[in-house]
């Protein structure tokens, strides 16, 4: 089931990239960065079915970075809503000249 | 590679999962409310572990369900009720036309890519006996044939990787805390 996982995969992460591109709430962007992750980690797990066992520990440590990402990253937004009150990344704009 | 012996069985749940993971996921970017949003993800990482488990990869489904639609996904539904960003119709959050062309012509360069990469011949030296994976988790478990090149091959990844969480936790704490400062205006 290799090409069919491929198959999924793509369309999983390319799904994640046009979220990431369309979408301006800050939340919603990291979920869609967490989609690009999940479809990696399906990329890995099929290549593990065949190639050996590695891919399934890569899976292992690409899930510890995200949480990581996602602890932090929420943290963030949790000043930056106190800051601003906002998390519409339109309406965040202080370095834009 | 040819999956002419597997059972229609195998086939048919596999397609149903991942159509079912590609059509939350499409539910997921076009929700206004991210609450809405993120139960879609969630339905997206069910599917993916189902899939794992497919794929010969049962401890990774039962901890893709445990730390990432048990726990992550929890810590962002806390956030956004947390952070109480009002009601969807209040949140309009699309770009405009211009973006979401951009986004599209982006999705498919990125898609006509990955389909050559997946049309690549992979290299046959390394590729395993057929159904190699599955008999050695059928004889050892689920688990031994994963800890083993954790343990010995990967250690000093997973070591770093103990630093990397303990650096995240200060960090989200640090982030988190309010500043006293403000607090004393």
């Amino acid at each position: 089931m290799l090409s069919e996982s491929l198959f999924f995969s793509a369309i999983l992460f390319t799904i994640g990239v046009i979220g990431v591109l369309t979408r301006r709430n800050a939340i919603i962007l990291f979920m869609c960065v967490e989609l690009m992750l999940n479809a990696v980690n399906l990329t890995f797990v099929a290549f593990a079915q065949v190639y050996g066992v590695a891919g399934q520990v890569f899976v292992f440590f690409v899930m510890t970075v995200a949480a990581a990402e996602a602890a932090v990253g929420l943290a963030i937004i949790i000043a930056l809503f106190r800051h601003r009150q906002t998390v519409n990344l339109s309406n965040i704009n202080l370095l834009k000249g | 590679m040819t999956h002419n012996d597997l059972p229609l069985f195998y086939v048919f749940h596999f397609y149903f999962f991942g159509i079912v993971a590609v059509a939350s996921a499409i539910a997921f970017v076009t929700r206004k409310s991210p609450v809405a949003a993120a139960l879609w993800l969630v339905n997206t990482m069910f599917c993916l572990a189902a899939m794992y488990v497919l794929l010969d990869a049962e401890f990774i489904g039962a901890i893709q369900v445990l730390v990432y639609a048990g726990a992550i996904m929890v810590v962002f539904l806390f956030v956004i009720m947390l952070l109480n960003l009002g009601h969807a119709s209040d949140l309009a959050d699309a770009r405009g036309m211009w973006w979401k062309l951009a986004a599209g012509l982006v999705g498919l360069a990125l898609l006509a890519q990955v389909f050559a990469v997946t049309r690549a011949r992979l290299p046959e030296a390394l590729v395993l006996p057929e159904k190699a994976l599955a008999q050695e988790f059928a004889r050892t478990g689920a688990i031994a044939p994963l800890a083993g090149p954790l343990f010995n091959e990967y250690l000093l990844a997973f070591e770093v990787t103990s630093v990397l969480l303990l650096t995240a936790v200060v960090g989200a704490v640090v982030l988190g805390k309010r500043k006293e400062r403000v607090r004393a205006q």
